[in-house]
């Protein structure tokens, strides 16, 4: 078995076969590999016993469940209303600044993805962002680069 | 209005209780009728927004004879300005579960699901921790309940509840058609109360001081306190307890920065209230406000003069478009036509008289979507364009 059809594998033995574990064995194979490829859609398709599209269509409905390659770090940007209003454009400008990447863009060394998201409920501690699970609030350009900073040197020493 | 009040703020939820075994294991000595009856007293309804009465909802579930039942708590928090249940579920989560399991008594259910949206997964291992906790406590006075998390993974949809079982049944988040309601055939076809986070902290309130004490705080129709949260041009960004049935205009006194000329009650499927309607209008159930009722999930969000209404509503739209599920044709298309058509007439490609065409797509939506979610969009578009029709054209 490859890597993938082991990891499948080992989510639906946690979770079971049935068709409600679809969402718990996407986000498995998510939280490991960082996005949901045709190969895994296809492989948990086969282990619960129904249609690929079916898995297809369930996964592309939400948004934290990538189908596209992604970084070793997911940023996402709330750019809704009290965001919008307290510099989140200022915030999103800083980040591409810094990593060279513009929206919906990894950089090319696979560490950060960047994307807007719709409210994350940080609405009074505005501007706000998601690093993976990780929230991060009140953010300024400066602060972003400094959060951005102690991931990369984090990353550096790994 | 006659019976809007001063603002009053009010220390329930987050007073800090640790009695919850004692409130659990005495309030299930009681008969489940006897319960019902307090919740029916109380006049809570439900603080997701919808303002559905409680104790009916639970009533209902008891009385099936369905074998199989489930509680689920909605904590697919996703409105924007609301941010009330991750900060009830981080500070007192003990309440929220000793509800769901006094609800499970109540109506039968062994099996409670917390439905915690994806952008708060860091609150899982502390959540999981308490979860452990309780389940040892109630396997230790002999109540059969039990409590799992479900993670959502980002869609607001999903917070309207039978979108929100479609999801845990492993499928696309699209609401299904009423009825039949969640209370007779719910997640997996059994019998389900689900309720706010909020809703289930009041019932919390509600075992332990009694109907009476709930059911004195607000006004006529809109009984108790409700968590607010307050953002936007404000001061005092946060999280409040309030009673219900306070004018617009005390709250502004209490949260604006003097130059408040807007407030959007209810996040962005609610209203939006211009600074002249201030002192007509009461925050609560029924508050009659621009003709409309006035349920709110609990979001205030202020904007000040240097605000562009024209932004705020191309924001909500921008929202709603990549929000909508995409089922039904009136919200999927409609919320598409009403970003382009506000965008084209603050181009001035389309005349101003275009808006009047927007506003009758926005009722046609009102009637023909399938959920709130495409029936709210009128709400939040007719009450900005109506009171700021010059900021959209000009």
């Amino acid at each position: 078995m490859d890597p993938i059809q082991t990891l499948v594998k080992n989510l639906a033995d946690k979770h079971g076969r049935s068709r409600e574990s679809v969402l718990p064995i996407l986000q498995g194979v998510v939280e490991q590999e960082k996005f949901l490829s045709e190969r895994s859609m296809i492989e948990i398709a086969r282990e619960i016993d129904i249609p690929a599209a079916d898995v297809y269509g369930t996964a592309t409905f939400y948004s934290f469940l990538e189908t596209k390659p992604a970084g070793k770090f997911i940023i996402r940007v709330c750019k809704t209303i009290t965001c919008a209003m307290k510099g989140k454009n200022q915030v999103l400008f800083a980040i591409q600044e810094m990593l060279k990447i513009n929206l919906g863009e990894t950089t090319p060394d696979k560490q950060f993805t960047l994307l807007e998201t719709n409210c994350l409920g940080w609405c009074h501690k505005a501007p706000a962002m998601l690093i993976n699970d990780e929230i991060y609030t009140e953010l300024t350009p400066e602060k972003v680069r400094e959060i951005l900073t102690s991931h990369m040197k984090a990353n550096a020493n790994h | 209005m006659a019976n809007s009040h001063q603002l009053k703020r009010v220390d329930f939820i987050f007073r800090n209780e640790n009695d919850w075994e004692k409130v659990l294991s005495t309030t299930i000595k009681k008969k489940p009728q006897e319960l019902i009856n307090a919740l029916i007293s109380s006049e809570l309804k439900g603080r997701g927004g919808a303002g559905f009465p409680t104790g009916l909802k639970w009533k209902l579930t008891a009385e099936s004879k369905e074998k199989q039942k489930y509680v689920i708590c909605n904590a697919d928090e996703g409105e924007p300005g609301t941010f009330k249940d991750r900060e009830i579920l981080s500070r007192v989560p003990y309440k929220v579960l000793t509800a769901m399991a006094i609800c499970g008594y109540i109506t039968g259910a062994n099996k409670g699901y917390i439905y915690l949206r994806g952008e708060y997964k860091f609150l899982l291992p502390e959540l999981n921790k308490v979860i452990d906790e309780f389940s040892y406590y109630c396997k230790e006075i002999n109540l059969d309940f039990n409590i799992e998390i479900f993670m959502g993974s980002g869609a607001y949809i999903c917070g309207e509840e039978t979108a929100l079982m479609e999801s845990m049944e492993g499928k696309r988040g699209e609401p299904r058609n009423k009825p039949p309601f969640p209370t007779q055939a719910g997640y997996m076809g059994k019998p389900t109360v689900i309720n706010n986070v909020e809703t289930l902290v009041h019932s919390f309130t509600i075992f332990k001081y009694g109907a009476k004490k709930f059911y004195d705080l607000g006004v006529q129709y809109s009984r108790g306190t409700k968590l607010f949260s307050v953002s936007g041009d404000t001061p005092k960004p946060g999280i409040y307890e309030l009673e219900l049935g306070m004018s617009l205009q005390d709250f502004v006194y209490e949260f604006g920065d003097g130059d408040t000329k807007a407030v959007q009650v209810g996040g962005a499927s609610g209203f939006l209230v211009p600074r002249k309607k201030f002192k007509d209008a009461a925050i609560g159930f029924k508050g009659k406000l621009t003709g409309i009722s006035l349920p709110t999930g609990g979001s205030m969000m202020l904007f000040n003069s240097s605000r562009s209404m024209f932004n705020v509503l191309d924001n909500y739209l921008e929202f709603f478009r990549e929000e909508s599920c995409g089922q039904c044709t009136p919200c999927r298309v409609g919320c598409q036509q009403l970003l382009l058509g506000i965008k084209a007439v603050k181009r001035g490609e389309k005349p101003a008289s275009y808006l009047d065409k927007l506003l009758r797509l926005t009722e046609t939506m009102q009637y023909t979507a399938k959920c709130g979610l495409g029936q709210s969009v009128a709400n939040s578009f007719s009450s900005i364009v109506a009171n700021f029709r010059e900021e959209m054209i000009y």
